[in-house]
């Protein structure tokens, strides 16, 4: 007989039922990923019990890992499914959904919030209009180098789950749009508009909340250096404070 | 009266559209089938053609309008492709002034690299990720409407149908709301359609799983006419794989990556020695057909199996790093070799579709009132597309659609407001019997294999290499499957986050998709672009320059054929084993 993956996977049909954990058997194929077997429990949705059942609801899209859509917690660790080969991972492989967001069926998950968050922090640049106004401002190779890293955020939620301080009973914004206030506010262009975005970094659910645990930097996929821009944004809220303290 | 325009789309062209709607006071409701920064744009590695002339080539934006025109085989209507390209070095400063992180070059100015079909360097790129980078970009322009009240986002929300009032115009869409699958109707003015493209068709491809077609195909069953559907563009290198075959950009080669296999146990550049004019960087249809030629008739593949070299261990570390590591991280993670060391190994991939919507000039389809822009029209690549010409087309058609849908609306004597609720209620019990029937469907059939079915007939004989004989039986099969989805079923699941229902939705417009294409290559008998039959291995200008238009019957597709406008350059042979010719505007 062919070899086959056994799949241990956390289902709830809506949020207000009971969760319960379901196992399946997977026949492997070489480089197989975890999204590859879920495609396979969709086109035979029957357990390993041998009983028909639904077929596992989750997330995915680019399959590449820049889109963000398929993070699940794949062995206890939040990450994309779509790159988590299965010949990496230790066996019975358990697929729960996020648990920092709103649980909408099986692995599906919420996250609204994250793009509620870049709104709060206002993590855009102010252009005048889309009409032709020639090039924008020359950029270093370094700073753009450095911008680049910030930019690759892809809101996969990673960091959150993994930050003690985002939890239900917090505002916390957590790691990923305070970065990004650092990549808007570092451009020549955001600049004009930094102490707006310091502003809402000092509101409610704000930098203050970060409680300096520096898990989301080691959990991002992308290797943002999360906790560097924390700590300068840190830094600039407080000298800004100061600054409208002392300086009026 | 207030003017309300509905984008469902949120790419590039969506965005776009809602971004230029916005910016000039109106209100527009956007929907996408995820969040936006999830759409399929991000998939776009290699980046934006412009004719800026960084590097002090000589490039001129006549240059880039003929390569494009060249490389599409004359198959585009020249006017809008000759707009486009004449905005393109507007576009990559708006983007700059966006923040894109565009790669630079020591003195700080915007850097760029060459791609296929090109002699000039004039592709702007952000690392190998500049999909993502424009797209996000555009994302956050869209926030800040949000946050001045004048863009309401619908995300995770799906596109069924349009409404039509008994004049044919399109005055609204009817959705489905995916968490708990409950239908809607907004009524609108004007709708423009940046849907994406239909690589799922093709079972899979190095498009995203939410690339299915359907949209479009909804809208071809509701009358809408499709354009050059048989023109498929299938890109060179991609990573084979189970669940999805993933794209190695074409920017590989730019930064110097050289395609080979083993020949009498030496490496054998083809690609240099059959084009030597422009070598690694031929146009995608003519790399894919070398590379088939290669592996599956001349049986070099890679140990003998159906993949070729690309190979850029002979480039400096440092460079790859700054140019082109998203893309070498993902065959890293997905391959587990370092391409750094040892050559990547890659095969064709089917990667974008050339056809789409058929549009005028102000981006509308034949049904007044509905536009599109994006991937899911057909107006900007002809036969064949280069590298760094979609997210360009994408960005622009935006520009062009936003404001014409604002001007038609404008000018309508009757607003959607106006209108009898009754036409909207109607829309609306139409679909939601249609989801309730769905819901019924108890047969044995699982849609996700019949599915998987469609993509591999299709891959393995309507991308490629086309014979006749393998598209009729394509039809036919196709016309089979048609028969079975009646015997789907889709399990006894509740509505809430269901979503076995929604793509079994889906694939019936992509079944019949799935025919325009096939017989829209059955019927087109010469080789052009990206479609290619070595029974009929010519160009053939005199029966086939022509647009293919395809509108639905209950018994298929009907078939028209519209001239092209080749208002400013004369068709000439296309061919990369010598330089192009010089050629200038003949007016």
């Amino acid at each position: 007989m062919s070899k086959k993956i056994t799949f241990i996977i956390k289902r709830c049909d809506n949020p207000q039922a009971v969760a319960y954990w379901e196992e399946f058997k997977v026949p492997y194929f070489p480089k197989m990923n975890v999204v590859a077997a879920l495609m396979e429990i969709q086109k035979n949705p029957v357990n390993a019990k041998g009983e028909a059942t639904t077929p596992v609801a989750w997330e995915c899209n680019c399959l590449e890992e820049v889109c963000g859509a398929c993070t699940m917690i794949i062995n206890g660790t939040a990450r994309q499914a779509c790159s988590a080969l299965v010949d990496n991972l230790a066996q019975p492989i358990r697929l729960a959904p996020l648990t920092k967001f709103p649980l909408v069926r099986d692995l599906v998950v919420d996250r609204q919030v994250m793009f509620s968050n870049l709104r709060k922090v206002k993590a855009w640049i102010d252009i005048d209009g889309t009409y032709d106004m020639g090039p924008g401002p020359k950029i270093s190779q370094n700073v753009q180098e450095a911008a680049y890293e910030l930019s690759k955020c892809m809101t996969c939620g990673c960091c959150m789950e993994a930050c003690p301080n985002v939890n239900s009973k917090s505002k916390f914004i957590g790691p990923a749009a305070i970065a990004q206030v650092d990549l808007v506010n570092s451009h020549p262009t955001g600049a004009f508009r930094k102490e707006a975005r310091l502003e809402a970094l000092m509101g409610e659910g704000g930098i203050a909340d970060c409680g300096n645990a520096q898990n989301c930097a080691k959990a991002c996929p992308k290797e943002i250096p999360l906790t560097r821009s924390i700590a300068k944004l840190n830094r600039e809220t407080s000298a800004y404070a100061l600054k409208k303290l002392f300086g009026k | 009266m207030t003017t309300k325009v509905i984008v469902v789309g949120g790419g590039l062209a969506g965005l776009m559209s809602a971004i230029k709607i916005a910016e000039s006071g109106h209100k527009v409701d956007l929907f996408s089938l995820v969040p936006c920064k999830r759409s399929h744009s991000v998939c776009a590695q290699g980046g934006i053609n412009a004719a800026v002339n960084t590097k002090g080539e000589g490039d001129s934006t006549w240059e880039h309008f003929d390569d494009t025109i060249y490389g599409g085989d004359f198959l585009a209507n020249q006017p809008p492709v000759k707009n486009m390209i004449e905005a393109a070095p507007s576009i990559i400063y708006l983007m700059d002034r966006m923040g894109v992180t565009f790669n630079r070059t020591t003195e700080g100015f915007i850097d760029v690299r060459r791609l296929g079909g090109a002699k000039y360097s004039r592709t702007v790129f952000a690392g190998a990720t500049t999909g993502q980078q424009l797209i996000y970009a555009l994302d956050e322009q869209v926030r800040r409407y949000e946050d001045a009240g004048l863009v309401r986002r619908y995300e995770e929300w799906e596109f069924l149908s349009i409404v039509q009032d008994d004049e044919g115009r399109c005055r609204g869409i009817v959705v489905q709301d995916l968490k708990n699958l409950e239908v809607q109707v907004f009524p609108a003015d004007a709708v423009i359609m940046a849907t994406g493209g239909l690589g799922m068709i093709f079972g899979r491809s190095t498009n995203s799983t939410i690339n299915t077609g359907s949209a479009a195909a909804g809208l071809y069953q509701q009358g809408a006419i499709y354009a050059n559907g048989e023109f498929i563009q299938v890109h060179p290198s991609a990573i084979p794989g189970r669940d999805k075959l993933r794209l190695m950009s074409e920017s590989i080669r730019g930064e110097g990556g050289r395609v080979w296999v083993y020949k009498d146990g030496k490496p054998w550049y083809f690609l240099e020695e059959w084009y030597p004019a422009y070598g690694n960087m031929v146009p995608r249809d003519i790399a894919t057909r070398a590379i088939f030629k290669v592996c599956v008739d001349m049986k070099l593949g890679v140990d003998g199996e159906n993949k070729v070299y690309l190979d850029i261990s002979h480039l400096d570390p440092k460079e790859i790093n700054r140019k082109l590591a998203g893309v070498v991280d993902i065959y890293e993670k997905f391959v587990g070799d370092d391409p750094r060391k040892v050559p990547m190994q890659t095969f064709p991939a089917v990667h974008y579709s050339m056809g789409g919507l058929w549009v005028d000039y102000d981006q509308m389809t034949n049904i007044p009132g509905l536009f599109a822009a994006g991937e899911c029209e057909y107006q900007y690549h002809g036969a064949n597309r280069l590298g760094g010409n979609s997210l360009v087309a994408a960005i622009y058609a935006g520009m062009v659609a936003g404001p014409k849908a604002i001007a038609y609306a404008e000018g309508l004597s009757k607003r959607s407001e106006d209108l009898p609720p009754s036409l909207f209620e109607a829309a609306k019990t139409r679909e939601e019997k249609q989801n309730a029937a769905i819901f019924k469907m108890e047969g044995k059939e699982n849609p996700y294999k019949l599915h998987q079915e469609l993509g591999e007939w299709m891959l393995e004989n309507v991308t490629v290499v086309r014979y006749n004989d393998r598209l009729k039986a394509t039809d036919e099969k196709i016309q089979e499957l048609i028969e079975r989805y009646h015997n789907i079923g889709v399990g006894n699941g509740a509505p809430w986050g269901n979503q076995i229902v929604p793509f079994t939705r889906r694939l019936w417009p992509m079944l019949h998709l799935a025919r325009v294409i096939t017989l829209g290559a059955l019927h087109r008998n010469e080789s052009r672009g990206a479609h290619y039959k070595p029974d009929f291995p010519e160009r053939d200008d005199e029966n086939w320059l022509k647009t293919t238009k395809a509108g639905f019957t209950p018994d298929g597709p009907s078939f028209s054929y519209e001239p092209v406008d080749t208002a400013y350059i004369k068709p000439r042979q296309r061919r990369y084993d010598v330089a192009k010719e010089v050629t200038m505007a003949n007016v």
